[in-house]
């Protein structure tokens, strides 16, 4: 143990446990305060119903951080895949569905320009999205520099983007803040293949396919190392669980059961937190994993921030779009033209990119899409443990269905469930009957569940006017918050969202070094 | 259907006072003041100012920007807002003070009349709405801006408070300097603060936008066999530099209408170090301030003693040695100092007191420019401070 006193970390999310492990390690006495009885926040296993386990939010695994895996040998920890590389199969309702693995196209009805063109695009956008990856592990630049070296980080960015060479450069900077409907209607002419590509540009966004900066989104997805998603054995709860058992290792402890109330300020600093039960904690440091807003918002109060800064907050665009449907099966569905083997992998609904758009239209008036978008994988077809024999678990993201509905979710609630249920019937006909039970999560719920604030799973949108430095908001990208003594480290920083823990170590680091805003 | 709205059709208004300003106004001399016509003279900018030092003088204040702040966290609100502590501000006191943005640059300054429990205005020159509405996230207060809804005089000079005894405001003299309190005026409330902008002894009266004739009209008829006369913003600018007091716009830029971060200012390069209470655990600004106190302050406000008799405006300052390190930012010729004099601000670390420095002053006479250096002496406070300004009770003269 240092002599640097107690680091309270906020939240055993992901990125929170990624954290306080990094922390434990470097010697720190780390306490992790989570709310509910489990670790792992949005990337949990839980239980349907008797029998049937699934993922209660986040059900695939993109970008989980490689040097964070290999760190905190999370191997050793018990992290294990069921299936390390995931096909995307495109369900086609009027028959052959297309099969996309990794920078090929398997089967499906494209045609064979599409097919040539996909490899060589695939290609050039995982060159392009590397240069995103490769600021994901560096504390953003500061954007107003008091020192020249400030000016250093801001130039390795732009040599990144240079190092692209003379041709990729010029492309990558056309087409970054572009919609990504344009960049596939120069690219392609299969609806199918253009459906597909725009769901990943767009899912968990509250773009369309026709909103600016949805290229940018479709880049992040890939900035990762892995070429396509993958499914940990046990569900996402898995992930958790060995960040969670890393952490313990190195010396961290972990309360499940403590909602934090409030955060304890002596003068300008943060001191301790207050819990719900009115225990109060003292901590040197205290590190939220909660969202910025929750954070900035409600834990600390925006009168102890200054006022621009506070404003800046209050504006933080992070109105979740994607709902969640989970069903327990009796039975295996039947998907048109996928066969068994298949419905391990992931299955989106996303025909064409104008079915994408009209599924986000109703999201730009307050109102949800009769006709969603939804990424679908049925874990238990790998993974069998989590449903009794023969029986399956089915884990839907559902776009677009916003926060903030005009009409209120308690009214609306059922007939979204409904309309999924509708239109998973006109996929897998049958289904609805193999229906052993159903939980539909609206990002309200996520909110309530998982004190999450607009339900949004990046904390935040994750686009060009809130990513890097400008994540959350600028004057706040460093991780440390003005308030001296406070840090955030979840999905509403940089690099954001999607079970990545990188947010979780840049977040250590900032402590650790004692690096300011 | 909604009932069309004229008002913009109305570009500049006219204070609550129009018809007697106007009436007065014999030079029909007037400018643009935050929307409304005030008077930049009335009959002699010489012999307005020489009313208000010698006798007393009356200033139309209406167009002042007037904030009302309610509600359970006013004070915090408040305190949350300004660099001074407001909780020292107690209620029927007036307090001077000044805000500024999240990097501790200022962005106007204004006073705080604490009118009761969990009540205040906030008056400025510049309009506030929107920095208020801003800061007022995670407080439980209303703010509403009431500037016309209420009608204010300054009453300043030696025998401002003989007039207002002679209006019939009984034991007005015993009311100290930034304190306020009411008086029944024709059936609505007159609010007098011995508050002001010029330096001297002094008052502004607040009222009802409905009763503001009736109370200039009485206010003459009692100053009239004491020298009462009616003033203009040119005098009153004479009378603010001989004070030492800053002006938004013209000491220093207010920080929301800066582009280049440069020019704007902080409290302690405005020397104004006394209204920033950094023990206070958090107001906007705080952070940058103690920043900008730990390295230090890149310019300093000064109030030079210009030698000679040519008024240095605009001047550049240089030091000893004819490097330039400022400029001025207001100049005059100070009849009641008898002395050239100017307020300037310089790179540190010049402006340190006693420390010489120069203005390169351009005149023109009769069409022809000539230019002289003048030697410059710091001096500390105002350029004219008579001791009635501060006397409790006051001088009945």
């Amino acid at each position: 143990m240092t002599d640097a006193g107690r680091t309270v970390v906020i939240g055993a999310g992901h990125n929170g446990l990624v954290c306080a492990a990094y922390l434990a390690r470097a010697g720190r006495e780390v306490l992790v305060l989570e709310a509910s009885h489990q670790v792992g926040g949005a990337a949990v296993t839980r239980e349907l119903v008797r029998g049937f386990k699934g993922p209660a939010v986040a059900h695939l695994l993109y970008l989980l951080d490689p040097v964070v895996q290999q760190d905190l040998g999370l191997a050793a920890h018990g992290l294990a895949f069921v299936k390390p590389s995931l096909k995307t199969i495109a369900l086609n309702e009027a028959g052959e569905p297309l099969v996309l693995d990794g920078n090929q196209i398997a089967s499906g009805p494209v045609s064979s320009a599409d097919r040539t063109a996909y490899t060589g695009f695939i290609d050039r956008m995982r060159r392009f999205a590397a240069v995103l990856g490769r600021q994901h592990g560096r504390i953003p630049p500061r954007l107003a520099w008091k020192r020249w070296r400030d000016a250093l980080p801001a130039g390795l960015i732009a040599l990144d983007i240079r190092r692209l060479g003379r041709e990729d450069m010029r492309e990558f900077l056309r087409i970054i803040a572009m919609p990504i409907h344009d960049l596939l209607e120069e690219s392609f002419e299969s609806p199918l293949l253009k459906g597909a590509l725009a769901l990943d540009a767009t899912l968990g966004t509250k773009l369309g396919p026709r909103s600016g900066n949805s290229v940018y989104t479709y880049l992040h997805r890939l900035s990762g190392p892995a070429a396509a998603p993958s499914l940990p054995r046990g569900g996402m709860g898995a992930v958790s669980e060995a960040l969670a058992s890393a952490a313990r290792a190195a010396g961290a402890e972990i309360r499940l059961g403590s909602p934090v109330a409030s955060l304890m300020l002596t003068g300008d600093r943060v001191t301790g937190v207050r819990l719900d039960t009115g225990e109060q904690i003292d901590a040197t440091a205290v590190i939220s994993n909660a969202d910025p807003k929750t954070t900035l918002d409600r834990l600390l109060g925006a009168r102890h921030l200054e006022a621009e800064f506070a404003r800046r907050i209050q504006h933080l665009r992070s109105i979740g779009t994607a709902a969640k449907l989970n069903l327990a099966l009796a039975a295996l569905p039947a998907f048109r033209g996928v066969d068994a083997a298949q419905l391990g992998e992931r299955l989106v609904i996303a025909p064409d990119p104008g079915y994408i758009d009209e599924a986000f239209n109703p999201a730009k008036y307050r109102d949800w899409s009769r006709a969603p978008v939804l990424e679908i994988t049925i874990p238990s077809v790998s993974d069998p443990e989590l449903a009794p024999p023969g029986k399956h678990v089915l884990s839907a993201i559902v776009q677009y269905a916003p926060y903030d509905v005009a009409a209120g979710w308690d009214t609306q609630r059922d007939a979204l469930r409904e309309a999924v249920l509708k239109l998973l019937e006109r996929y897998a006909p049958g289904i609805r009957k193999q229906v052993v039970a159903a939980e539909l999560l609206t990002a309200a719920d996520i909110e309530r569940q998982f004190r999450i604030s607009g339900g949004h799973w990046h904390h935040g949108e994750l686009t060009l006017d809130q990513f890097m430095m400008l994540r959350p908001v600028s004057g706040a990208s460093r991780y440390a918050m003005p308030v001296a003594g406070l840090y955030l480290c979840g999905a509403g920083c940089h690099p954001g969202g999607g079970v990545m823990g990188t947010a979780g170590r840049n977040a250590a680091r900032a402590v650790l070094e004692g690096s300011s805003r | 259907m909604r009932a069309p709205r004229e008002h913009y059709r109305q570009v500049v208004r006219q204070t609550p006072f129009h018809s007697r300003t106007a009436a007065a106004n014999v030079l029909n001399l007037w400018h643009r003041w935050r929307d409304h016509t005030v008077a930049d003279a009335y009959f002699d900018v010489a012999l307005e100012y020489t009313a208000l030092r010698n006798a007393c003088a009356v200033f139309d204040l209406s167009p002042m920007t007037k904030h009302r702040i309610t509600g359970a966290d006013a004070l915090a609100f408040l305190n949350r807002l300004v660099t001074r502590d407001v909780a020292k501000i107690r209620p029927d006191r007036v307090g001077y003070c000044l805000w500024c943005d999240d990097q501790g640059r200022v962005i106007d300054d204004g006073t705080i009349f604490h009118l009761g429990k969990n009540d205040f205005r906030l008056c400025s020159q510049e309009r506030q709405l929107d920095w208020l509405l801003t800061s007022k996230l995670g407080f439980d207060v209303t703010i509403r801006e009431e500037t016309e809804e209420v009608a204010a005089l300054a009453l300043q000079g030696p025998t401002s408070c003989r007039v207002l005894r002679q209006l019939g405001l009984a034991g007005i003299e015993n009311l100290a300097p930034f304190a306020m309190t009411t008086f029944p005026f024709e059936g609505t409330d007159l609010l007098v603060s011995r508050t002001g902008f010029t330096g001297d002894l002094g008052y502004e009266l607040w009222i009802a936008p409905s009763h503001a004739e009736r109370l200039w009209d009485r206010l003459f008829e009692a100053g009239e066999n004491h020298g009462l006369k009616p003033m203009g913003t040119l005098a009153l600018e004479m009378s603010r530099i001989e004070a030492g007091f800053i002006q938004a716009g013209v000491d220093f830029l207010p920080a929301d209408r800066a582009i280049r971060t440069d020019r704007t200012r902080s409290p302690f390069e405005l020397d104004l170090a006394w209204l920033v209470d950094l023990t206070k655990p958090n107001f906007t600004g705080r952070r940058a301030l103690l920043e900008e106190q730990a390295r230090g302050s890149r310019f300093r406000l000064v109030r030079l003693d210009v030698e000679g008799n040519k008024p240095a405006r605009d001047a550049y300052i240089y030091d000893s040695k004819r490097t330039v390190v400022g400029a001025v930012t207001c100049a005059m010729w100070s009849p009641m100092a008898k002395a050239s004099i100017a307020l300037a601000s310089v790179r540190m670390p010049w402006g340190s007191p006693d420390e010489e420095l120069w203005a390169e002053i351009y005149y023109q006479k009769e069409l022809k420019w000539s230019r002289v250096n003048a030697r410059c002496r710091v001096v500390k406070g105002a350029f004219y401070d008579p001791p009635r300004r501060r006397l409790t009770p006051a001088p009945d003269l």
